[in-house]
């Protein structure tokens, strides 16, 4: 089971000048080179190597950052082919991680407006990303986008671009992923926590500025916190980590409105509950799976 | 002691050696562009190359100090104006109180630093006191400076480094050219490009188009070919395109095969361009005091030659510091 789960060929290595190992573990999307991106990046991180100043596990890669004065480039990377060697052996494919709720307010104003100031970068100026997204997807309408788009999970697949920005992988299968091309030209503005979509991935743009995704809505909350007001940000200012499993929660005016009261007087908090991911079970039985994992928020 | 902000210039911010280790949830390294002026102008000022500075892009800030204070300006060149009257860049300038600082128009590169002895204090932000301006945070209140802010002076530098230098040498301050070769090494996605592709990145001229800020620099030149091939899922559609990734600090990518850009100290940690080379970590402050319409040209270098370049870079700052060291 674990081999198929993982079955990838071996990574490929190539240097980002004097102070970066790229390892690109597959060239396609998947939930298997995502997750062992993640696991290679943990266990890279557990061996605590003196020289080492960033591990930033992505999609379907891995980028290291050291300085080679302290760790030569070859000790560099045989400790990486080290780890993904011990990743390989593993036979368990888990991840202890937590399903977070994050509110929605779905074709919002502010992202709609945003939408039409930059129409004429769009491969279709007429109608909104929304109504493209769905064409795109052979929807009927951009309510069954909207529909799709929150009823199934999604996996926090990096971290990245700007502070705090997940990008979001959908765990279903592959002809279920919803695909949207991004803008021809991208925009020079996005409104903070506008929720966009680009290939496959969905995202959460976490400060206001330039982004080429097609815009769906806007969240509610904060994922970036510099100055730590709310709980959630007490250990760190970035929210969302690698592995975290997002569900959307459509919100009307009215909700959200009420949840934009709750962060401005510092009480809101995320609904979340801690989860155990199983890769295997993902990908054997994801609908099954999906309804599973979303349970836990209920306290199930 | 603090400084008082009369005129902001036109994008002055405090840096520092930068912030590591946040590269991971998308928070840039950050710190001085060009990180060997803001080192001189430190040393030059008596403090050690961690205290933060001010760096100046094209127009520098009007300010005044409130004690007796010891500053240094390095980096591109341009007329210091103490009270009107012009001193010198690459050495040590003591102030009275009420003392007015400006500056003219830069005659070359980009950027130039302010050193103030004791060093800019602002709070430290996840281990440094840089700027980063797209998520607001560190530096002064996470912003360029405006006008009336007052920034307080650390004491820590009330005694002079031991190791400060009084002067810099002409031999080993940065140079401010219209024509530049940047060593970059080969990698990351460059199977990706065509031979010609491949071949035109490392023989055209490049131009420095006027976009070009502290995260990345947009080159003008020929069009670069990419091999057409079936995309991978998640890819997106362009030829130019991969699952997003993240990005090495001083990378060359080409969306649509047009317009390279090199990221730089504040660079986008990940995203869906294809990376084809990256500037090796010497010619970083190289590329920092490009001004724009410097002709460039991309030269190929391996490790062993990126390395070598590292080690005569540290020769150069173990000679600025003098005997002491650092």
């Amino acid at each position: 089971m674990s081999e198929t789960a993982l079955h990838l060929d071996a990574a490929r290595y190539t240097w980002g000048g004097d102070e970066f190992l790229f390892v690109e573990i597959a060239e396609g999307m998947s939930l298997a080179a995502n997750f062992k991106a993640n696991a290679m990046a943990a266990a890279l991180g557990s061996r605590d190597l003196s020289g080492i100043t960033d591990i930033c596990p992505a999609n379907a890669s891995l980028l290291i950052r050291f300085n080679p004065d302290d760790l030569p480039p070859s000790a560099l990377e045989e400790a990486v082919r080290g780890v993904e060697a011990e990743v390989a052996q593993m036979s368990q494919h888990t991840l202890q991680t937590r399903i977070i709720e994050v509110p929605v307010w779905y074709d919002d104003p502010y992202t709609r407006e945003t939408g039409v100031r930059f129409r004429s970068g769009h491969q279709r100026p007429e109608g909104n990303d929304l109504d493209f997204a769905a064409e795109e997807n052979n929807l009927a309408s951009p309510a069954e986008f909207i529909s799709r788009h929150h009823e199934s999970p999604w996996l926090v697949s990096m971290v990245g671009f700007v502070a705090g920005l997940p990008f979001m992988f959908q765990i279903v299968p592959q002809e279920k992923q919803l695909e949207v091309p991004k803008y021809l030209s991208p925009r020079t503005d996005t409104p903070a926590l506008t929720v966009g979509h680009g290939g496959c991935f969905a995202c959460i743009y976490s400060v206001r500025g330039a982004g080429g995704y097609q815009m769906f809505g806007i969240a509610a909350a904060p994922i970036f916190d510099p100055a730590q007001r709310l709980s959630d940000f007490d250990d760190f200012m970035i929210f969302f980590k690698p592995g975290d499993i997002v569900k959307f929660k459509p919100v009307d005016e009215a909700e959200y409105r009420e949840i934009q009261e709750l962060v401005a007087d510092g009480s809101f908090t995320y609904r979340q509950a801690p989860v155990v991911f199983d890769l295997e079970r993902a990908l054997a039985h994801p609908t099954e799976y999906n309804q599973e994992i979303m349970e836990h928020l209920n306290g199930h | 002691m603090a400084i008082r902000i009369t005129e902001p210039g036109l994008a002055t911010t405090v840096q520092d050696t930068g912030r590591p280790g946040y590269y991971h949830v998308g928070i840039p390294q950050g710190g001085s562009m060009d990180q060997l002026s803001a080192e001189m102008a430190n040393a030059l000022a008596g403090n050690t190359p961690a205290e933060a500075v001010l760096e100046c892009t094209y127009i520098g800030p009007r300010f005044t100090t409130d004690a007796d204070a010891v500053i240094a300006v390095a980096g591109a060149p341009v007329d210091v104006l103490v009270n009107g009257t012009p001193r010198e860049q690459w050495t040590r300038l003591e102030l009275a109180v009420g003392d007015e600082v400006s500056f003219g128009m830069i005659r070359a590169g980009t950027r130039y630093y302010i050193a103030v002895q004791g060093g800019i204090d602002v709070p430290v932000v996840l281990g440094s006191r840089s700027t980063y301006a797209l998520g607001a945070m560190g530096g002064f209140e996470g912003r360029t400076l405006k006008a009336s802010d007052t920034l307080d002076v650390g004491t820590a530098g009330s005694e002079r480094h031991a190791s400060a230098a009084d002067f810099i040498d002409e031999s080993l301050r940065p140079t401010f050219a219209k024509q530049i070769t940047v060593r970059v090494m080969p990698g990351l996605y460059d199977h990706r490009l065509t031979e010609e592709g491949l071949d035109t990145l490392f023989s055209a001229t490049w131009q420095l188009t006027p976009v070009a800020d502290r995260t990345g620099l947009r080159y003008a030149g020929p069009s670069v070919s990419w091999k057409p091939r079936v995309q991978p899922f998640g890819a997106g559609s362009d030829p130019s395109n991969i699952v997003d990734a993240g990005y090495a600090i001083g990378s060359i990518q080409i969306p649509g095969g047009k317009e390279p850009i090199v990221l730089h100290r504040d660079a986008v940690s990940g995203g869906g361009y294809a990376m084809v080379a990256t500037v090796i970590s010497s010619d970083m402050d190289l590329l920092a005091r490009s001004a724009p319409g410097t002709q460039t040209t991309f030269t190929p270098v391996t490790m062993e030659e990126a390395l070598a370049a590292r080690a005569e870079g540290k020769q150069i700052r173990s000679r600025i510091w003098g005997s002491a060291g650092q």
